[in-house]
């Protein structure tokens, strides 16, 4: 059981309805995929981004990260849309 | 050494400018580019009338830091200036900064150019338009861009 803080923006925030919050992975859940998996099975909200297509990054301790970019206690997993600043 | 700021304040190009080629020594010329809040153009009759730009305190500070960092390298800068604003941005404002200082010109302008290329695609900012009539939306990122996605599937 590894606590983990997620963040949300833009958004995924909007569609979340909060910007933060502290959760507590499932032991099988090892990597960035796992974590986008798990959360749909969680929350129907997540679960409608997926239906949508929605594009979402993520990025682990405040570095971008793939699919197989492993997660566990104690990170920091950011989920937001691709960027677009400047 | 490369200046990065994330601030809701307006920037005064020609303040930057002059402290930038004060600190740079051997410096013949800056590049710069300064993004501004343009009127949009829609056909449904709404007008803009903001941008709200939202960040990710933290990572934005040391992902620009780090490209920042690069790009003097990479171009053999003198110096370099990024500052990036965040919050309520009404149309004609300044949203973003980058001035790069280098001894000759093809340096300074080419890493200008690196650096506002690599802000819209990797640094973790998001655009909000706000229109006269109080709605919004996000602005879409356009399709071709190289990062690692990960897709909802």
């Amino acid at each position: 059981m590894a606590s983990v803080q997620l963040l949300y923006f833009a958004w995924v925030r909007d569609r979340v309805g909060k910007s933060a919050e502290t959760a507590i992975l499932p032991t099988e859940v090892r990597d960035v995929r796992g974590v986008l998996a798990w959360l749909q099975s969680r929350d129907p909200v997540f679960a409608t981004m997926a239906g949508e297509g929605r594009t979402i990054r993520v990025a682990i301790n405040q570095e971008f990260a793939g699919p197989d970019d492993p997660v566990g206690a104690g990170d920091e997993i950011a989920l937001f849309p691709p960027v677009t600043g400047g | 050494m490369a200046t990065v700021r994330v601030q809701e304040a307006p920037f005064d190009v020609a303040a930057e400018m002059a402290a930038l080629t004060a600190a740079s020594p051997g410096v013949g010329g800056i590049g710069c580019f300064v993004g501004i809040v343009r009127p949009d153009r829609r056909t449904d009759g709404r007008s803009l009338q903001a941008l709200t730009l939202e960040h990710y305190p933290g990572m934005t500070e040391r992902s620009i830091g780090a490209i920042a960092a690069e790009a003097e390298q990479r171009f053999e800068l003198a110096g370099c200036t990024v500052l990036h604003r965040i919050g309520r941005l009404g149309i004609g404002e300044g949203i973003v900064l980058v001035l790069a200082a280098a001894p000759h010109r093809g340096h300074a302008l080419d890493a200008t150019a690196f650096l506002i290329d690599w802000l819209k695609t990797r640094a973790p900012f998001w655009k909000r338009q706000d229109y006269d009539d109080g709605g919004s939306d996000w602005v879409e990122a356009r399709a071709a861009d190289d990062e690692a996605a990960v897709r909802w599937s």
